[in-house]
């Protein structure tokens, strides 16, 4: 039934695409961006009651990137991502990616689309073993149609796609390095093997951009450091990344890009060099440290 | 045998242990002993102590298929259905309403479609499908309390409904039915199971029961109806054991553990919620079809919430989320919490003559001034079918405080149609750190390896280098990487992979 829905939308994307060839052509669809940008934010609001988190913020990222996104408490990022990943329905602007239109859509449509985000806190499946945790995402699953995971007949090819994805999985616990705790149950994994669980599944998906909602929040600086080679190592892979940190040095080495949210819009967006000497930025978020 | 036979035989016993089916056997067996031994011991007759056994086998069956349909809820995907009565009493009413022959003859009431009983039932398990699927489409939106309130709620005005005079007699579609209202419905056509007991080989059956335990007729008939729900119940554990180890069952535990997070992988969740609540509420009409089908009538009062509440208790005996647990933990609630105080209590009528009980509570507690305890003693052995509620409560608390996940709970039931566990293939088996396999891992990123601590050789080291990094440093070898998504289109991946997987077994091979 899901790989049902994904053959829609790709033939939506056929049509959409058609103006351009579909490979390393230059057109993508008609939006006011050029063809590399991955994902585009325009003018998103969202109201909470009387409180405005999100407020007429426009941004976009380029492929293939690795975009920070930064800004003190309160600034709007979180929700943006949820506004984005369709957790929360936004209220207005609109949100385009490749080329295509996502505003408010269903959270679990976004993987469909080639789009994975990460949880602040990790949100591994406790009582499901590593492995499990990471067959759950993968995409086309037939044994995910009930009656093709009982009829005798069918289940043989469900079985087969099975092992092929376990296949897979191994490949991507040895790419994190944590094949050892491969039958572990997630809920008794450290918070460091988390984070790198957490990676993991996500990619499982198959994603062409990855919203990492603060990565290294509570991680030790050697795992850091091993995040952020796992991150560079898929960047390099043309995977793009957008983040949402706190730690401004960690933001500044490694970002190429950084996007500064305050009071629900964008104050200043840029290379490093142009954020850490912008007066703005300063004076909202550094408080004059810089 | 080894120089510590015991510790030996006690190794080979537990691998034993954990095979399911053995585990059922040994329970229910062990059960089967006991009672069939207190049976002999009171001087029961055969036929007596075999009846007993095919009671408890009626029961555990039908409440095991019960118990594994809301451990397909509950233990699976987390859904708190405490409505079962009223699934159950939707599929055997509608069973009922559409086999009853359609002109009633006589005094027999109302009328019914006239089907065919094997019709009806496929009929009767539909309906309590849609019946779930009606509440599950606005329910399943809701967070998991109310849920359950709705469920109770719904279970509640099937009961109502069916004890109500509005709908004791109604007309859909030009076709008379009835539930009966609190009377409830007289099964006025021929046994349900006839197609089984019309059979030439049942005659041999019967004499066969007869040689054997002295049956007559209708306790062969009786017998082969309990055997029936075994292998009923047999189908009812294959089917959702299937439905838990696929990666249908893995969307269900994941729904369980965190069902935002599934919706971020890319789940439809409520399609799976919707999908198991409609297929356990079509199992649990099934289950109250073939429980009660072959008496003479169906009342209201059979569909009381304690029903679900048994279910209940059965599932966190065996232990939620287990299969095997839900059809061990039907057999100790039937075996002691629900056969056991009124076996107990015929036993002790046999062993001791007791006294006539005083009529009132009063007169049991007033001698208590006097110091004669005797009357109370016998006031509540009388009133032991009220006091096996109050024991089914105590049994409860006692598990939830001491055993909350059951008897087999805790354990690890895989969610994959395949056995994971250690790697499949040698596909692993590249260097010591990994580092020579890697490179043809992660089909989803393409060329993915290792820049920094790689335990190979230097050659490896600066091949795999060069590959991963091209992007940013040496992008002339590799023109696609300028345009780095399409490499993750189908094509292009696999010979890139492929090419990847090749340079670092050559570099692996010759450290």
């Amino acid at each position: 039934m899901s790989d049902s829905s994904a053959n829609v939308r790709s033939a939506e994307t056929g049509t959409n695409i058609d103006t351009g060839t579909d490979t390393e052509s230059v057109s993508r669809p008609a939006t006011e961006y050029s063809d590399d940008v991955e994902l585009a934010v325009n003018r998103l609001g969202k109201r909470f009651g009387g409180i405005t988190a999100v407020d007429g913020a426009s941004f976009t990222v380029e492929s293939g990137s690795m975009t920070g996104l930064i800004g003190p408490n309160g600034a709007g990022k979180s929700t943006t991502f949820n506004c984005i990943t369709g957790i929360h329905q936004p209220d207005a602007g609109t949100v385009t990616f490749q080329g295509r239109d996502i505003t408010g859509i269903n959270p679990y449509e976004c993987v469909d689309y080639g789009l994975v985000r990460t949880f602040q806190i990790a949100r591994e499946m406790a009582n499901m073993t590593v492995l499990e945790n990471l067959m759950l995402p993968a995409k086309h699953q037939q044994g995910e149609a009930l009656w093709r995971s009982v009829m005798p007949v069918a289940r043989r090819e469900v079985e087969q796609q099975e092992r092929e994805l376990l296949e897979r999985v191994w490949d991507t616990l040895e790419f994190f390095e944590i094949e050892h705790i491969a039958e572990e149950k997630a809920g008794t994994l450290s918070g460091g093997q988390r984070k790198l669980l957490e990676m993991a599944r996500a990619l499982m998906t198959e994603p062409e951009m990855l919203l990492l909602d603060e990565p290294f929040a509570g991680v030790n600086p050697t795992l850091e450091k091993k995040l952020l080679e796992h991150i560079h190592e898929l960047r390099a892979d043309g995977y793009t990344f957008l983040i949402v940190e706190h730690d401004m040095d960690l933001i500044m080495d490694n970002c190429e890009h950084v996007i500064v949210m305050h009071q629900g819009s964008v104050l200043a967006e840029g290379v490093p060099g142009q954020i850490t000497s912008n007066e703005r930025v300063i004076e909202a978020y550094l408080g004059g440290e810089v | 045998m080894s120089a510590t036979p015991h510790s030996d035989y006690r190794a080979q016993l537990e691998t034993l242990w954990e095979h399911d089916a053995l585990k059922i056997v040994a329970v229910i067996g062990a059960i089967y002993l006991i009672y069939a031994a207190i049976g002999l011991v009171l001087g029961y007759s055969l036929d007596g102590i075999i009846n007993t056994l095919r009671r408890m086998t009626y029961l555990i069956a039908v409440y095991g298929m019960v118990t594994l349909a809301l451990n397909l809820h509950w233990g699976y995907t987390g859904l708190f259905n405490i409505g079962i009565a009223g699934f159950m009493a939707i599929g055997l009413y509608a069973t009922m309403m559409l086999a009853k022959p359609a002109d009633p003859s006589g005094a027999a009431q109302y009328s019914g479609l006239g089907l065919p009983v094997p019709i009806a039932i496929v009929g009767g398990v539909v309906i309590a499908g849609l019946a779930g699927l009606v509440v599950a489409l606005p329910a399943l939106r809701l967070r998991a309390d109310y849920f359950a309130i709705t469920t109770i709620a719904f279970a509640e005005i099937v009961r109502l409904g069916v004890t109500s005079g509005a709908l004791q007699e109604f007309t859909v579609l030009g076709a008379e039915l009835g539930t009966g209202g609190g009377r409830g419905l007289i099964r006025n056509y021929g046994d349900p199971m006839n197609a089984i007991f019309e059979l030439g080989a049942f005659s041999s059956f019967v004499d066969l029961t007869n040689s054997l335990f002295g049956f007559g007729p209708t306790q062969a008939r009786a017998l082969a109806y309990s055997i029936v729900l075994v292998l009923v119940l047999a189908g009812f554990y294959w089917l959702i054991q299937r439905t838990s180890r696929s990666p249908f069952g893995r969307v269900l535990k994941a729904i369980r553990e965190d069902e935002e997070a599934a919706q971020s992988l890319g789940k439809n969740t409520n399609r799976f919620k919707i999908k198991v609540f409609v297929l356990g509420c079509a199992l649990m009409g099934l289950a109250g079809i073939l429980w009660r089908f072959r008496r003479t009538g169906v009342t209201p009062t059979a569909f009381r919430p304690h029903v679900t509440f048994y279910i209940w208790i059965a599932l966190i005996i065996g232990g939620a989320g287990s299969n095997t647990g839900s059809v061990l933990g039907s057999g100790l609630f039937v075996a002691i919490l629900f056969e056991g105080p009124q076996y107990l209590r015929r036993v002790i009528d046999q062993v001791v003559a007791v006294d006539d009980a005083p009529n009132t509570f009063a007169g049991a507690v007033g001698p208590l001034l006097s110091a004669d305890p005797a009357p109370l003693v016998r006031y509540t052995f009388d009133e032991f079918l009220t006091l096996q509620f109050v024991i089914m409560g105590v049994a409860l608390i006692l598990l939830m405080q001491r055993r909350p996940e059951g008897l087999l709970g805790h354990r690890e039931e895989t969610a994959a149609a395949i056995p994971l566990g250690s790697r499949p293939s040698g596909a692993g088996t590249g260097g010591s750190g990994g580092g020579g396999s890697r490179g043809g891992g992660n089909s989803s990123g393409g060329n993915s390896n290792d820049t920094g601590d790689d335990p190979g050789t230097g050659v490896d080291h600066n091949r795999t280098h060069g590959h991963s990094n091209s992007a940013s440093t040496d992008a002339p070898d590799h023109d696609h990487d300028i345009e780095p998504r399409t490499t993750t289109d189908a094509t292009s991946e696999t010979s890139e992979t492929s090419e990847t997987n090749e340079t670092t077994h050559t570099g692996g091979e010759k450290p």
